[in-house]
């Protein structure tokens, strides 16, 4: 929304260059905003992605007991808040002594995090990112938001409505509300599910099957069918994600591995409780986000992607069958190296929707889910707890220290997003030096950077987020601060000129 | 009612209703099934007239109804516009003293006050927050104190002299300095003769006194005010004998 042109923008701006900020970005979770460096004829000297909000979770639980702390951390988001949960749950548990849930309570958890990670995806893909993907990237922004999607492709948009309704009544029947509910106790769950509540999501199972099913074929059309996508903000990476015991596709609890950009294992079936040993934080002036680095590749070669595009690439296989032939499909893409494509985020994001949808499907007809034995002993208990799990966003880290008392005394989260951080800046450079090098900026040119910074489906802060109507407001100005022009988008979506 | 006890009747917004002598206005109420907002009043402990819900009007004169004697004639305004809007007001100032987050707070669904605020239909604190700075006290190995969240009732107080047969807890300092102190030689919980079982343990109408291991254990839609409305007559008896038990 702003121009600012002091040292706080991060970007300290030559007196022959100017600065551009796309503040905020628009349909992403949160406020960042984008700043662009360019000289007099245009060229991109600079470009960078800021994360401009200030949360300060981790200082304001400290001094709150430790069972509180799931409920207190599952408010930094609206739309991932069970991961939240999940994860600080993970970390109660260590706290109490609890190494192994009851097979119902791990069942339940499991459930819920399907539900989580289908509606979540959903919502991406139908209501964030389709306008782009359906429309193009420099289409017309009235119609380029959820309105124009339920406009001209309703059939398609109200199923994207549905299977997100559909992740949600899982949340519900479990939590007790769809959004911000109660579940995880210490070492377990606080409600069974009942006969008549599986019965009764089952009802719906196999259209969300089969609209899973459309909504990866279309991305996979989408994808393979525009070459521009395949380069577009693409960047070559490393890899970090969860797996499985035998290397496959796992959201809820595993070893952590990581991969090089070539496919080269740098650890695997990492335990997470040691996660301090493997990661570090860096802190830059100009973002409240931190760049995270693998350890062992240091800080300029050690960041790295989590998310879909990382779990589907990191992973052996994928456990339920239409998934797992689908991902297939994705290696082939590859053409059995890594799928480096940033906009293959979707891809691997709706074939993650595919799998939650069978996953769901089989835990819902599993004797276990139904199972009364919640909670289980409590042992002994520690000071330390590291909680990780498979967020839609990716990797999730939540690491908590109790006093002799139980009351938190450290806390410390790395949010998927905050690792994305380095790849989505580089992102951000590549679109700025492909698509915006050397011309006019226009409000199309601009969502060009949106495109790529909405790939990684950015959590800036679990705000909400406003249909693509947020206000948005780029100036151009000289090196003398001279307004030199001026592109205005109003909270009614309205888009004008002035100078 | 014995044959010798005269009976006399009062009026709350047009119904008769009958009292012993003795009774309080809340009592005679209560025991007639009329609701009178309060969140400092419980059966059986002195009256203490402190958080004010209580107050109906008897001709131009305010008065609280835990504290107020019943007498015969009185014609009571209770459960009128201008009263409700006072008191939803006091409750306001209640939110706004201390630091009551109810949507991760454990007591969320069996808290007596964010159900006074919703009976009385509050949506917001209406007055500047005031981020009072107050301890926790998590020593007790059963029992937690959150200072946070205690409206200064004084019911702990009262159960832990009158029920308990002890002297556990007590209000310190005047005005916004006012807070929950304990009785013993450190000023801890753990140093105290609290115990699980002792009624102050589990009188607290907020979440201020709470017992470990039991946060959350009581799934949405299953807690109090999930299945009960907080002028449901009788439902303090309720929720008292809710004991719940830690698992050690």
């Amino acid at each position: 929304m702003e121009q600012n042109l002091g040292p706080s923008s991060g970007i300290e701006s030559p007196p022959t260059l100017r600065r551009v900020a796309i503040d905020p970005v628009s349909r992403v979770e949160g406020h960042g905003k984008i700043t662009l460096l360019l000289d007099a004829d245009n060229h991109i000297h600079e470009a960078r992605f800021h994360i401009v909000e200030f949360r300060g979770f981790e200082k304001f639980i400290q001094g709150r007991p430790y069972w509180e702390v799931p409920f207190i951390v599952q408010r930094l988001c609206g739309i991932c808040p069970v991961s939240h949960q999940l994860a600080a749950g993970k970390a109660v548990d260590q706290l109490v002594g609890v190494e192994r849930l009851t097979p119902t309570a791990e069942k339940l958890r499991r459930l819920l995090h399907f539900g989580q990670t289908l509606q979540s995806h959903a919502l991406h893909f139908f209501h964030l990112s389709s306008p782009d993907l359906l429309f193009g990237f420099g289409s017309d922004p009235a119609q380029r938001n959820i309105i124009g999607v339920l406009e001209k492709y309703p059939d398609l948009a109200l199923k994207g409505v549905k299977l997100r309704k559909y992740g949600q009544q899982i949340i519900e029947a479990i939590t007790g509300k769809r959004i911000h509910g109660t579940a995880t106790v210490p070492g377990g769950m606080n409600k069974p599910l009942t006969v008549a509540d599986c019965e009764a999501l089952l009802v719906d199972i196999k259209n969300m099957l089969a609209w899973s099913q459309d909504a990866l074929a279309l991305n996979e059309q989408i994808h393979t069918a525009h070459p521009e996508h395949h380069r577009f903000a693409t960047i070559r990476s490393n890899f970090l994600s969860m797996v499985g015991s035998g290397g496959e596709l796992e959201l809820y609890h595993g070893g952590l591995r990581a991969r090089s950009a070539t496919g080269a294992m740098i650890f695997d079936q990492f335990d997470y409780r040691g996660f301090q040993d493997i990661l570090r934080e860096e802190v830059r002036s100009w973002s409240y986000m931190k760049f995270p680095y693998l350890v062992e590749l240091g800080k300029e070669q050690g960041w790295y992607r989590v998310g879909p595009l990382a779990r589907v690439n990191n992973c052996d296989s994928i456990s339920t069958p239409l998934a797992e032939t689908a991902r297939k499909r994705f290696k082939e893409f590859g053409q059995g190296g890594f799928v480096q494509d940033t906009l293959a985020y979707h891809w691997a994001r709706v074939l993650e929707i595919l799998h939650c949808v069978e996953s769901i499907q089989a835990l819902l007809h599993d004797p276990d889910i139904t199972g009364t034995d919640l909670v289980a002993d409590l042992g002994q208990k520690r000071r330390v707890g590291v909680g990780v799990i498979e967020a839609p966003r990716g990797t999730l880290f939540h690491h908590y220290q109790i006093d002799e008392q139980g009351l938190i005394v450290k806390a410390n989260l790395i949010v998927s997003t905050t690792s994305n951080n380095q790849a989505m800046n580089e992102s951000v450079r590549s679109v700025a030096n492909e698509y915006l090098e050397g011309h006019e900026i226009t409000e199309g040119l601009l969502n060009h950077l949106e495109v790529a910074v909405r790939a990684y489906d950015p959590c800036l802060s679990c705000a909400t987020h406003a249909l693509g109507k947020m206000p948005l407001q780029v100036e151009l100005l000289d090196a003398d601060g001279t307004l030199l022009d001026r592109l205005v988008k109003g909270s009614n979506g309205v888009i004008g000129r002035t100078a | 009612m014995s044959a010798d006890t005269k009976q006399n009747t009062i009026t709350i917004d047009g119904q008769e209703i009958p009292f012993l002598a003795g009774q309080t206005i809340m009592d005679a109420a209560l025991a007639a099934g009329v609701y009178i907002p309060h969140l400092c009043h419980r059966q059986g402990l002195t009256p203490h007239g402190s958080c004010k819900l209580c107050v109906v009007d008897i001709a131009s004169k305010s008065v609280t109804a835990c504290t107020m004697p019943a007498m015969a004639g009185q014609q009571i305004s209770n459960n009128t516009p201008a009263l409700n809007e006072a008191r939803k007001t006091i409750t306001q100032m209640l939110f706004i003293e201390g630091n009551h987050i109810c949507p991760s707070c454990e007591k969320c669904g069996d808290c007596t006050l964010q159900a006074m605020a919703y009976h009385l239909g509050m949506l917001d604190g209406h007055f500047p927050q005031f981020f009072q700075r107050r301890e926790v006290d998590a020593s007790h190995p059963t029992v937690m104190l959150d200072r946070d969240r205690c409206i200064l009732c004084e019911l702990c107080v009262r159960a832990s002299r009158e029920v308990d047969g002890k002297n556990v807890f007590d209000i310190a300092g005047r005005g916004t300095n006012a807070h929950l102190i304990v009785n013993s030689t450190s000023g801890k919980l753990v140093d105290s003769d609290l115990e699980t079982s002792d009624m102050a343990a589990h009188i607290c109408p907020v979440g201020a006194i709470l017992i470990k291991k039991s946060g959350y254990k009581v799934p949405i839609g299953q807690r109090t005010f999930d299945l009960h409305k907080v002028s449901e007559i009788g439902l303090e008896k309720t929720i008292l004998t809710k004991v719940r038990q830690p698992d050690e």
